[in-house]
C-alpha cells in the first residue's frame, strides 16, 4: 500500500477525532485563543473528567452499551461527600473517607441499576437513560425533604432556612484539592502560576492501566466474550447474567469516585444539578474520539475527554467572535454532545440492523 | 386488492387478544361487539384486571388528595378547572404517541422533532402577526407541512436502527431542540414584539400570544357549571382527535399499519411493506406532536422556545403508560385515562401538598412518577 492510500485509509478511520480537532482548531484561530490558556484550561478538565470517561469503558465491553447509568454513580460519590463534609472530614483524610464511603453505596446501586438492565435486555441505554431520572427524583426526595425532617441532620449552614432540605450549594472547600495539590506542583506559564494535579492525573493513569490489566483478566476475557456474542457466550458456559451485574458495578463503582475527583477540584457542589449532566457529557467526550457503542479504548477515553473539552471551552469564545454572542457557541457545543451521541447510536443501530 | 385485507384483519385480531398482559383487550371508544355479552362477576374481575395495579394506585392517590382538597375546604372547583385545562392542553401530545406505538416504534421519545415543527409554525404565523382563527389555522397548517417531511426522514432512520428506536428518537429530539435553539438565535425574524430588545435579533425565550390566539379554542363554546369553567373547544378538539384516530385504526390503512407491526413476515406475505408502514407511523406520530404543541401553546398563552422541548416527550409517555399502555401496545382507551389520571395529579398535587410542605414536592414527585412508569414499562416482561 502506498503512503499515500495508506494515509487516506488512516484518515477515513480516524474521521471523526480528526473532524473535531479541525473545529477546535478552527475555533481557537478565530477567537485567537493563546496555547497557553488553553493547556491550563485542559489540564484543569482533563483531571476533572478523565476518570467519569473511563468509568464508562467496562460496560461498552461487555455489550451493555453507553451506561447513562453513571449518573447514578456520580449521585453515589456526592452523597459520600455531603456526609463527608456533614462529619467534618477534611484534606485528604476526608476524600479518602468520602471514597471509602462511596464504594458500598455505588455497590448497592450499580447492583439495582445492572438488575434493571438485565431485565432490560436490548434497551439498556435507553432504561439506563429513564433509571438516572427517576434516581434523581429520588435524590432530591431525600436531600430536599427527608433531610433535616426525617433524617436527623444538624448543620445550619447546610440546610435550608425552613429547617430541613439540603441547600442549592454545598461548600466542600474542606476537601478541595486534596487530590489535585498531594504532590504540590504549580507551573508558571506566562506570568499566572497554573496549579499541576500530579496525584489527580496520575491516580487517573492508574485507573487506564486498570482497564488495561483488567481486559487480560480473566473476567475481562469474559466481558469481552459477551460482547460480542452474548449467545455463544452463555452457551460456551460463562455466567452472563453475573458478569453484566458485575460491570455495571464496577461502571458505577469508578463513576463515583471519579465525580468526587471532579468535586474536590470543583469544590461546591451543586447539589441538585451537579450530576445531571455527567451521563451526557461523560459519553459525549468519549464518543467525540471516534469510539463506538461497541468498542472504546483508554486511549480514546484520554484523547476524547481533551478534544470534547476543548470543544466545550473554545466554541462561546468562538461564537463570541463570530457572532457578538457568547450563547450561541453555548447553544453550539450542547448541540455538539447531543449530535455526537446521536450519531453514534444511529451508526451503532444501522451496522447491527445491517447484519 | 380485497383478497390480503382478510388476513390482515385477522393478524390485527390476534394481536388485539395477544395483549393479555394488562391491557383492556378491546377495542377503545365503543363498546365491543365481538366478544359475547359478559356476566356481572366476571365483568367486575375484568375492569379490575382491564384497570392494572398502577392505575389503581395513581387513582387512589387522586382520590385521596382531592379528599384532603375538600378537608381542608380548598377551591375544589377552581382545582378542577385547572385539572380540565391541563387534561385539554396535554391530550393531543398524549395521543401523538399512539400511531408510533401501533406500528411498533415503541414509545415515542422523539416528540420533541414533531413539537418544533408546531413551535415554527406558531413563530412564523406570529412574525407575520396574524392573529385570531386565521393565526391558529396557519400556525397549525405550517407546522402539519414541516412535520410530514421531518417525520418522513424520522422514519427513515428509524427504520435503519430497527431494536434501537427508542434510544435512537431520545437523542435525536435531544439533538433537534438544541439545533432549533440555535436556529431561533439566528432566525431572520424581525417582529419587534417577538425578539430581544437589545440587538433586534434573537427570538426571545417565551413569546406571549396575549392579542394573538390566546386561549382562543379554551373560550370557544366555554362555559361555567357549578364553578368549573370548561374549555369546550380544546376538549372537543381532543375528542374530535380520538375519534379520528380510533376510526383511522378501522380503516384498511390503520389496520395495515398495526397489523404490519403485530406480524412483519405474515404482513409481507400479503403485500405489506413493514418498513412503509413504520414510516407511515412516524409520519402521523410527528403531524400530531406538531398539532399538539399548537394547541398546547394557545391554551398555555405562552410559546416556549429554547431548551423548553427538551424533555416534553417525558411527561407525555408516562401519560400513556399510566393510562395503561405497554411498550408495544395503545389505545386511544389508554390515552384519555392517563390523560385524565397524570395531569389531574399534576394539578392537584402542588396546591394540595404546599399545605403540609414547604417547597414543590410535586415537581419531585412528577419525576418520580413520570420516570418510575416509563422505567416500568421498559423492564415488564410482555406476555406473547
Amino acid at each position: 500500500m502506498s503512503l499515500a492510500s495508506r494515509a487516506r485509509a488512516g484518515a477515513a478511520h480516524h474521521s471523526v477525532p480528526i473532524l473535531f480537532a479541525t473545529l477546535c482548531l478552527a475555533g481557537a484561530l478565530v477567537a485567537h485563543i493563546k496555547p497557553s490558556f488553553l493547556a491550563s484550561e485542559m489540564l484543569l478538565r482533563f483531571s476533572r473528567n478523565g476518570l467519569l470517561v473511563l468509568s464508562l469503558l467496562v460496560p461498552i465491553l461487555a455489550g451493555l452499551g453507553l451506561n447513562f447509568g453513571i449518573v447514578i454513580g456520580a449521585m453515589a460519590g456526592q452523597i459520600a461527600a455531603i456526609l463527608v463534609v456533614y462529619w467534618g472530614g477534611s484534606g485528604i483524610g476526608g476524600l479518602g473517607a468520602a471514597a471509602l464511603l462511596a464504594t458500598p453505596i455505588a455497590i448497592v446501586f450499580g447492583l439495582a441499576t445492572g438488575m434493571i438492565f438485565n431485565r432490560a435486555k436490548g434497551r439498556e441505554m435507553v432504561s439506563g437513560l429513564i433509571a438516572g431520572f427517576l434516581a434523581n427524583g429520588l435524590y432530591q426526595i431525600v436531600f430536599l425533604f427527608m433531610i433535616g425532617s426525617i433524617i436527623p441532620f444538624h448543620s445550619p449552614s447546610m440546610v435550608l432556612p425552613q429547617g430541613y432540605g439540603l441547600r442549592n450549594t454545598v461548600d466542600l472547600t474542606s476537601i478541595q484539592y486534596a487530590m489535585d495539590d498531594l504532590v504540590p506542583l504549580k507551573v508558571a506559564i506566562e506570568g499566572s502560576a497554573v496549579r499541576v494535579p500530579v496525584a489527580t492525573l496520575a491516580l487517573i493513569g492508574l485507573f487506564g492501566i486498570f482497564n488495561l490489566w483488567f481486559l487480560r483478566t480473566k473476567l475481562g476475557q469474559e466481558l469481552r466474550a459477551m460482547g460480542q456474542d452474548p449467545h455463544v457466550a452463555a452457551i460456551a458456559g460463562i455466567p452472563v447474567e453475573r458478569n453484566r451485574l458485575i460491570a455495571t458495578i464496577l461502571s458505577t463503582v469508578l463513576a463515583a469516585w471519579g465525580q468526587l475527583l471532579f468535586l474536590q477540584n470543583l469544590g461546591t457542589l451543586n447539589t441538585y444539578n451537579s450530576h445531571e449532566q455527567v451521563g451526557m457529557f461523560s459519553i459525549a467526550a468519549l464518543l467525540v474520539s471516534g469510539a463506538t457503542v461497541t468498542r472504546a479504548t483508554v486511549p480514546q477515553a484520554f484523547l476524547g475527554t481533551i478534544l470534547f473539552h476543548t470543544l466545550f471551552v473554545v466554541s462561546p469564545l468562538a461564537g463570541k467572535a463570530l457572532a457578538g454572542d457568547a450563547q450561541i457557541g453555548e447553544y453550539f457545543r450542547v448541540f455538539v454532545a447531543y449530535g455526537v451521541i446521536t450519531a453514534a447510536l444511529v451508526l451503532h443501530a444501522w451496522r447491527k440492523e445491517r447484519e | 386488492m380485497s383478497g390480503p385485507a382478510d388476513p390482515v384483519t385477522g393478524g390485527a385480531g390476534e394481536d388485539a387478544g395477544g395483549a393479555r398482559g394488562g391491557a383492556p383487550g378491546g377495542p377503545p371508544a365503543p363498546p365491543a361487539d365481538a366478544s359475547p355479552p359478559p356476566g356481572p362477576v366476571s365483568r367486575v374481575r375484568a375492569l379490575a384486571r382491564a384497570a392494572g395495579v398502577p392505575r389503581l394506585v395513581i387513582g387512589f392517590f387522586l382520590i385521596v388528595l382531592f379528599a384532603i382538597a375538600v378537608a381542608t375546604r380548598m377551591d375544589v372547583p377552581g382545582l378542577l378547572t385547572d385539572s380540565l385545562a391541563r387534561i385539554a392542553r396535554n391530550g393531543l401530545l398524549v395521543l401523538a404517541l399512539l400511531p408510533a406505538i401501533r406500528g411498533g416504534l415503541g414509545l415515542n421519545f422523539g416528540l420533541p422533532l414533531g413539537i418544533v415543527c408546531g413551535l415554527t409554525g406558531c413563530v412564523v404565523s406570529l412574525n407575520a402577526g396574524m392573529k385570531g382563527w386565521a393565526g391558529l389555522g396557519a400556525a397549525a397548517l405550517i407546522g402539519l407541512l414541516l412535520s410530514i417531511p421531518v417525520g418522513w426522514g424520522y422514519g427513515a432512520i428509524l427504520n435503519r436502527t430497527r431494536g434501537q428506536e427508542m434510544m435512537v428518537g431520545t437523542y435525536l429530539g435531544f439533538a433537534a431542540v438544541s439545533g432549533m435553539s440555535i436556529f431561533w438565535l439566528l432566525a431572520p425574524f424581525h417582529n419587534p414584539q417577538l425578539v430581544w430588545a437589545l440587538g433586534g435579533i434573537g427570538l426571545r425565550t417565551t413569546l406571549s400570544l396575549s392579542g394573538a390566539y390566546d386561549k382562543l379554542l379554551d373560550r370557544f363554546l366555554a362555559f361555567e357549571i357549578a364553578g368549573i369553567s370548561v374549555p369546550t373547544g380544546t376538549l372537543l378538539l381532543f375528542a374530535g382527535f380520538c375519534a379520528l384516530t380510533a376510526l383511522f385504526f378501522r380503516t384498511r390503512w390503520g389496520i395495515t399499519i398495526a397489523a404490519a407491526r403485530a406480524n412483519p413476515r405474515f404482513a409481507r406475505a400479503a403485500g405489506i411493506s413493514y418498513t412503509a408502514t413504520r414510516t407511515q407511523a412516524a409520519i402521523l406520530s410527528t403531524a400530531l406532536g406538531a398539532l399538539g404543541i399548537v394547541v398546547f401553546a394557545q391554551s398555555y398563552g405562552f410559546v416556549q422556545l429554547y431548551t423548553a422541548p427538551l424533555y416534553m416527550a417525558f411527561p407525555a409517555v408516562a401519560c400513556l403508560l399510566i393510562g395503561g399502555a405497554t411498550v408495544s401496545n395503545a389505545t386511544v382507551l389508554h390515552v384519555i385515562v392517563g390523560t385524565v389520571l397524570f395531569q389531574s395529579i399534576l394539578t392537584v398535587a402542588l396546591p394540595v401538598t404546599s399545605q403540609v410542605v414547604q417547597g414543590d414536592i410535586s415537581e419531585t414527585a412528577r419525576l418520580v412518577i413520570q420516570n418510575g412508569m416509563i422505567l416500568y414499562a421498559l423492564t415488564r416482561r410482555e406476555k406473547r
